[in-house]
């Protein structure tokens, strides 16, 4: 088998065999193919709705008091680091420091996906992924699919969406492997031939179990077998242990250092509508700790190459609501780290937070759309055509200026 | 045209097959077993919240009182310790009582009843942030769903909306009227309350309506205005509090409700939005795509929302108006089981005993149940929205979501039954006259009775309904 057959076309296959259990099985040897490209693109989704009025507080604002003046009054007087005397960090992302000073982490201001109005995380969400105008135009897959479509070279390995829960965003024709750490699968030989039989009529299912069997790498190191309750529970038990976030960004961080070139993934617990102190710094130190993972298992050479984009579905409320949060908003912040990136800067169209600044009363004014940032960061990674990320990527979107994110 | 078959009423609309347990014979039976008394519950029991509250939380509090005031001293030190044994204990039983769910599906002569219970108690979702009523789930669900689930939606949405889980889940017992006495006292102290919209944002776009109901935000922030008043103390559980009202009437879609320092207006908007046009469509559509599949015949829509229309939201109708239509009925088995269901029927096509579920330690039910099902993708009772667990198949068929299936399919099934069955007979037991060719001859061909179990447990015949 060539190792350049991609997945797809060779689960079709295995899948159109017929069905003689000799010639059904679960999984013949495939190989992965070297990668076509050399730079690292992570894409984490954080669900929920950052708060980026907290998360990079424009303490510069002559209006940003006003509207937190209570347990969410920010800026250096109240613990954030400053970044450039008109911003100032979160303290909760304080482990960031290091990347800020040395270029390696970079903010977006007052950005937004075209999603308005009615503020639903579950739209905002799927809007975000789709990376389209509007939700009802029917587009099934995701816009990080639909880069992967249009690169060429693309392989079984490219690009990985990892975690227990989907991501839309990868999903659409172009080969994706979905993964998460300690999800190795090891049959039996006579096990696997046998599944791949009972599997034969069910395309999907046996698509994605083929795919299991694909990336797992054997790591647990034993057949499933009589044996195989006492197995199950060890390796639970190992599942069970250590933080996911730090699981996700290492084993993230191992396939980029291989042939990976895309990894995407998501964090959740950004929905801070009461006590957002406390459960907004939680959020940002795992954030932090999952950017340093990453860091710190990619390791020089591939840092260096390496471009985090970090996005939420919406902001939230400029004003802190009556518990200490706030609630459902705009516009927000984007987020970027690694070395590839031209860090150290907020890039805005700052929109001010006076009152008639603000969308409807209520949010901060989103100025420019995050697909457009999201874009500038894959033609620079990739080298795609700013017309073909306007067209085949993110249908319709103006990408406008070269915002300068990566080096 | 397709109609009733008592093999489908329990793979489709059931907790699946069963060796011990007979199946429905008709769609009186299975509507009958709706409204029959509880029995199951009586047999696996779980405690209602109020018992958790009471037995738990107040005692949880007053051992944090004990210490805060007797820090650093013997009595604290008891104190501290005594804490954390309740919290330990409430962490065990909300194991023990995922080990009770599972038990019901697999001995209930009432499938579907188990099966509403988790739908219901997933369009409600609701969870704790803080504590031990982080583990009250269950106890919300056998309070807040499972008495309400045959009469009408308006009863079981103001059932689950004003629990005080929902109430602490989406931070509605702290959300006070901005010009409530309550903010007013704390002005004076120089602190601030107000709204906080989540609830209402959440009862609109997930509970009724639906996100594309017919809803703005000036109704999110009104609702959220009427809502003020309800909330929770751990002492007395749920309590209005008048000084948190804010005072005025307020419009939700074009109506308006009174100015009054009680829970009528409450009622009365919940009410209304029960029985608006597009919840009908929202929980007819709902239903429809968690019991027969994805893509649901819409003359079954239509058919189930009509009659919620006509009945005012009368959910034995409801349920009525899904099993009479033929599109309910087609034979082709599309839906992917939740983990729940894959394994609770797996362990009613078993038919596991008692023990081991209600003996194991919890670090045997997390090895052996918990942890896997997070594995498929259903990390128990800890979805990571209000909105639930996703209907859409394809959420499911991941490969890491298949590799905890077929990895629990071949390991647990011996651990939960020490007796397995011979796999030829399981075949049918599991699939009745569902079982494919490919799946009889591999449960005959495997080298174990394991592998065999987890081969016609793991397959798309067993995994769909």
């Amino acid at each position: 088998m060539s190792n350049t057959l991609s997945r797809r076309a060779f689960l079709t296959r295995t899948g159109i065999i017929g069905c003689s259990l000799a010639a059904s099985p679960l999984m013949t040897p495939v190989s992965f193919a070297s990668a076509p490209w050399d730079t690292r693109l992570v894409v984490i989704i954080l669900r929920g709705g950052l708060d980026g009025l907290d998360a990079v507080q424009p303490y510069g604002d002559p209006g940003y008091s006003a509207l937190r003046p209570r347990s969410l009054a920010g800026g250096p007087q109240n613990g954030a680091l400053d970044l450039d005397g008109y911003f100032a960090l979160h303290p909760g992302m304080a482990g960031l420091m290091p990347l800020w000073q040395q270029g390696e982490l970079g903010f977006v201001h007052a950005v937004s996906t075209p999603y308005r109005d009615k503020r639903s995380h579950f739209d905002g969400q799927d809007l975000l992924e789709a990376g389209t105008e509007r939700l009802s135009d029917g587009t099934r897959d995701g816009w990080l699919n639909r880069m992967l479509q249009v690169v060429p070279g693309v392989q079984a390995d490219t690009a990985y969406a990892i975690g227990r829960g989907d991501m839309q965003l990868l999903k659409g024709p172009a080969p994706v492997a979905n993964w998460s750490p300690e999800a190795d699968l090891t049959l039996s030989p006579q096990a696997e031939r046998l599944m791949g039989l009972v599997m034969q009529d069910d395309p999907e299912m046996h698509a994605a179990l083929a795919e299991a069997q694909l990336l797992s790498d054997g790591s647990s190191g034993m057949a499933m077998s009589d044996d195989g309750g006492e197995m199950m529970m060890a390796q639970m038990q190992k599942a069970g242990k250590g933080a996911s976030h730090r699981k996700i960004a290492r084993f993230a961080a191992q396939r980029l250092r291989q042939d990976a070139r895309v990894a995407a993934f998501s964090l959740n617990g950004w929905d801070t509508h009461q006590a957002q102190g406390r459960n907004l710094t939680r959020a940002l130190e795992r954030l932090s700790d999952t950017i340093l993972t990453l860091k710190d298992t990619l390791k020089g050479p591939v840092w260096k190459k390496t471009a985090v984009v970090v996005m939420t579905e919406f902001g939230r409320t400029a004003r802190e609501n009556g518990t200490q949060g706030t609630d459902h908003g705009t516009g927000g912040l984007m987020i970027t780290a690694g070395g590839a990136v031209r860090g150290g800067r907020v890039v805005t169209d700052w929109p001010g937070l006076g009152t008639a600044a603000l969308y409807e009363d209520r949010d901060l004014m989103p100025t420019r759309d995050v697909r457009a940032h999201a874009a500038w960061v894959m033609r620079g990674l990739t080298g795609l055509d700013k017309s073909v990320l306007e067209t085949a990527v993110f249908p319709g979107l103006t990408m406008g200026d070269d915002p300068g994110l990566l080096l | 045209m397709a109609g009733f078959n008592s093999e489908l009423a329990d793979i489709r609309f059931g907790c699946g097959l069963s060796p011990v347990i007979g199946r429905p014979e008709s769609i009186d039976v299975m509507l009958d077993g709706l409204t029959a008394p509880d029995d199951i519950a009586a047999a696996f029991p779980i405690e209602t919240f109020d018992t958790f509250r009471r037995t738990r939380m107040i005692a949880i509090n007053e051992q944090r009182k004990i210490l805060r005031d007797n820090r650093g001293s013997d009595i604290g030190e008891a104190a501290r310790k005594q804490r954390n044994v309740l919290n330990r204990i409430a962490r065990e039983d909300k194991g023990a009582w995922l080990g009770q769910t599972l038990l019901r599906r697999s001995y209930t002569q009432h499938g579907m009843f188990e099966r509403l219970a988790f739908f219901w108690g997933d369009h409600f979702s609701a969870q704790g942030k803080q504590g031990a009523v982080r583990r009250a789930t269950s106890p919300y669900i056998e309070e807040a769903i499972r008495p309400h689930m045959t009469g009408s939606f308006a009863d079981l949405l103001k059932s689950a909306v004003m629990h005080p889980l929902m109430l602490t889940y989406l931070d509605q017992h702290r959300s006070a009227g901005p010009n409530s006495a309550f903010a007013a006292r704390l002005a004076a102290k120089g602190k601030t309350a107000g709204l906080n919209e989540n609830l209402a944002r959440e009862v609109l776009e997930l509970h009724t309506l639906g996100v594309s109901g017919p809803y703005t935000q000036a109704d999110v922030t009104q609702l959220a205005e009427l809502f003020t008043g309800l909330t929770f103390q751990v002492q007395v559980g749920f309590k209005f509090r008048k000084d948190m009202v804010e005072p005025g009437s307020e419009t939700v879609l074009g109506k308006t409700y009174g100015d009054k320092m009680n829970r009528d207006p409450i009622l009365a908007v919940l009410d209304d939005l029960a029985t608006h046009p597009a919840t009908a469509r929202h929980i007819a559509w709902k239903l429809a795509m968690h019991f027969v599949s994805d893509t649901p015949d819409p003359g079954l829509i239509d058919h189930m929302a009509q009659t919620f229309v006509k009945t005012d939201g009368a959910l034995m109708a409801v349920y009525t108006a899904m099993l009479e239509h033929p599109a309910a009925w087609q034979t082709e088995r599309m839906n992917m089981k939740f983990p729940v269901d894959f394994v609770g029927s797996a362990c009613r096509a078993l038919a596991v005993p008692d023990e081991p579920l209600q003996s194991f330690t919890e670090n045997e039910m997390k090895n052996a149940i918990s942890i896997p099902m997070a594995m498929m993708g259903q990390n128990w009772q800890l979805p990571i929205g209000p909105d639930g667990w996703p209907e859409e198949d394809d959420e499911w068929i991941t490969p890491q979501g298949l590799s905890g299936r077929v990895r629990w399919a071949m390991a647990v099934p011996q651990i939960l039954q020490p007796q397995l069955p011979d796999p030829r007979d399981f075949v049918t037991t599991a699939l009745g006259s569902y079982a494919p060719d490919a799946v009889i001859f591999a449960a005959s061909a495997a080298e174990s009775k394991t592998e065999a179990i987890g081969l016609v447990l793991a397959s798309p015949a067993f995994q769909r309904r």
